[in-house]
């Protein structure tokens, strides 16, 4: 799937202080009927974002208009639970681009990479840093930077380092997929299978 | 030569490409796909002009949508009808094997796919679906993937991984009365929380884990992506043999002797080194149940709500909101809460085993009033060893029906929802807030802590009903 580039990027951020969510709670099973990937930002958080009759849950971070940004800043252990990418396709259509926690879940971060969104791993103490800075104030800006893996909050300088595999940097700087890759090899696994 | 573990041993023979710098190109045996995870990821493929690259390795299923009843009308939600149709029409236009509802072959595709014996020690094996840890039981590597590797595979057979950290996880001793395999996989869960392996690749060992049927071995590697990690496997010994044995896809004649062969030696070495280990005595484990909102918010069923005391800031509001939100308190005592459903079944406890479990504990007595139970077989199969054992009967004359295979209420993606508010006793995988249904509360347990559950109304020690 083609997503745009990652380079850098400069925004608020909404904060979901909120540990383990998994992915049932990002995009709720009854949502994953389209055959197609579309509109799955409509549901993203859908029950935690609307009530039973639709209407938007006030004091749910993204329903309140003092947050925005391209970053969400979650508790720890993003992403748990069941493999559906959906979860990535939701927060890249509602317009983040990247996550940040002290910990995300194997198949989510997988997931997020192979869809233009940077999962940003930092300590559980900068994290803590980072929420402080959005109670402190909710336009906040921080910097990603991804060529340089280091993720900045602006007001005060400070910043934290993150790690992620070459390949995979290569992959989002460049907004390339890893399936072109894999088709390039086709010899390569033909042989293999001969073995 | 250097000591391996049983999981580098199978990793390390499926690698084709080491890519500098990034993952490994790892080569998949078998791909199993069910319709909610694959439509994109065909369309991807014709975007791309592609076709699956060896449909011969991939079978397909419908399960996470279907309903439980009536299978044989047309599936009355369009959404989950187009979705089911479209899977029939990706497999016949790719030339995949699709085991469509009301078939021989149906069923939950991780119960489907040791049926057939499509699933064998020392294989990859990947589905868009977390629960693929299910196969890890016979000593294969199987995990979970998103969508994107699902068209990874399609197109080349291979996707792209880092190598994950090993972990071994003992039980050792012999297993208390009432204890299941799905309490080990409850305790160890709360043992290590959600999270603990994340990153590894587990492997089960220990007299315990040796002593446990292939069903049972099944249901703790299913739950091991519960506590994080990409997977979970067993190695393969005389009950993996046994059960692969002269199954459909099981090779047959030398084919089999060169297999078997093979096969024993899939274990680690002794001197194999893990980057972590746990060890845990079988005999501190009694049946469990959950109280919170994630499958490591478990304790013994004679244990009360734990509380919040010594937890602060965002884990502490978490655990708070948790149970909020399962209208429990801090220091409840869990034997004797009233719930208001029982649902068996699901790629973690819909094997014949769990049946006969449930079926012999409710034997001779009656649902409580107060309870809607749903009965669902995990496959096809399963439903007719049911009925052919005659534990439909007893069923019957204990007041439950059985149910058609599909997943059912683990997911509630068909009409198979647990109302809001409502406290359903699981043998489910996930307690997720909603996972049931917008609003359910769902208690994970094993088949016979369920039962019991079912007819007393409220829930109860297993222990009572042995």
């Amino acid at each position: 799937m083609a997503y745009d580039k990652f380079t850098t990027l400069t925004s608020p951020a909404v904060p979901l202080p909120i540990e383990n969510i998994d992915t049932d709670q990002i995009i709720p099973a009854r949502f994953l009927k389209a055959v197609e990937r579309k509109g799955f930002g409509d549901n993203l958080f859908r029950d935690w974002r609307y009530d039973k009759s639709n209407q938007p849950i006030a004091d749910f971070p993204l329903n309140q208009a003092k947050y925005s940004g391209k970053i969400l800043v979650a508790g720890k252990n993003f992403g748990s639970g069941s493999s559906r990418e959906h979860a990535a396709w939701a927060i890249y259509d509602y317009g983040f681009r990247v996550v940040v926690s002290s910990f995300f879940a194997d198949i989510f971060q997988g997931n997020a990479l192979n869809n233009g969104i940077l999962p940003v791993v930092v300590s559980p103490e900068f994290l803590e840093k980072i929420f402080a800075a959005i109670s402190a104030d909710q336009n906040a800006q921080f910097e990603v930077d991804l060529q340089n893996q280091k993720f900045t909050i602006c007001a005060s300088g400070e910043s934290a380092g993150f790690t992620i595999n070459p390949y995979k940097k290569h992959c989002l700087t460049n907004g390339l997929d890893d399936i072109d890759y894999l088709v390039s090899m086709k010899e390569e696994i033909a042989a293999f299978e001969a073995k | 030569m250097e000591a391996k573990t049983l999981f580098d041993k199978i990793w390390d023979s499926h690698v084709v490409k080491e890519v500098e710098g990034g993952p490994s190109v790892l080569y998949i045996d078998q791909h199993l796909i069910h319709e909610v995870t694959s439509p994109v990821a065909f369309l991807g493929l014709e975007k791309r002009g592609l076709k699956v690259l060896r449909p011969e390795k991939t079978v397909a299923t419908p399960d996470h949508n279907v309903p439980t009843i009536n299978q044989h009308l047309s599936i009355k939600d369009e959404l989950s009808r187009n979705q089911v149709e479209m899977l029939k029409k990706n497999c016949a236009t790719h030339g995949i094997v699709y085991h469509g509802l009301g078939s021989e072959g149906h069923g939950v595709v991780h119960i489907i796919g040791p049926e057939m014996g499509l699933t064998q020690p020392g294989m990859t094996i990947v589905c868009g679906d977390s629960h693929t840890s299910t196969h890890g039981a016979f000593g294969a590597i199987a995990f979970g993937i998103g969508t994107s590797e699902v068209e990874m595979v399609f197109a080349s057979q291979c996707i792209m991984q880092p190598k994950p950290k090993k972990m071994l996880i003992s039980v050792n001793g012999k297993l208390n009365k009432g204890v299941t395999a799905k309490d080990i996989a409850l305790y160890v869960i709360a043992q290590i929380s959600t999270s603990g392996g994340t990153g590894h690749f587990v492997e089960f060992a220990g007299s315990a884990i040796e002593s446990l049927s292939m069903e049972g071995r099944m249901t703790l590697c299913n739950m091991s992506i519960e506590c994080g990690a990409r997977g979970g496997m067993i190695a393969p010994d005389q009950t993996t043999f046994d059960y692969v044995k002269g199954r459909q896809f099981a090779p047959k004649g030398e084919a089999w002797d060169k297999a078997l062969a093979y096969w024993k030696t899939l274990k680690s070495d002794a001197d194999a080194v893990f980057d972590s280990v746990y060890e845990f005595d079988a005999a501190n484990i009694e049946p469990m149940i959950t109280f919170g909102t994630n499958p490591g918010m478990g304790i013994g069923i004679s244990k009360n709500v734990p509380t919040s005391d010594g937890l602060v800031g965002n884990d502490k509001l978490t655990y708070e909101k948790s149970l909020k939100y399962m209208g429990y308190n801090q220091g409840d005592k869990m034997v004797g809460k009233q719930i208001d459903y029982v649902f068996v079944g699901s790629c973690t406890n819909g094997r014949i085993e769990d049946f006969r479990a449930f079926a012999n504990a409710v034997k001779g007595k009656h649902k409580a009033d107060n309870v809607t139970a749903w009965i669902v077989p995990g496959s096809h199969a399963v439903e007719k060893q049911i009925i052919a054992e005659g534990l439909v009967e007893i069923l019957e004359a204990a007041g439950f029906e059985l149910r058609q295979p599909g997943c059912s209420a683990c997911l509630a993606m068909n009409d198979d929802k647990i109302p809001e508010g409502k406290y359903s006793v699981s043998t489910s995988n996930r307690n997720f807030e909603g996972r049931q249904g917008p609003g359910a509360r769902t208690l994970l347990a094993s088949p016979l802590t369920a039962a019991a559950a079912a007819v007393t109304g409220k829930i109860t020690d297993p222990r009572e009903f042995l």
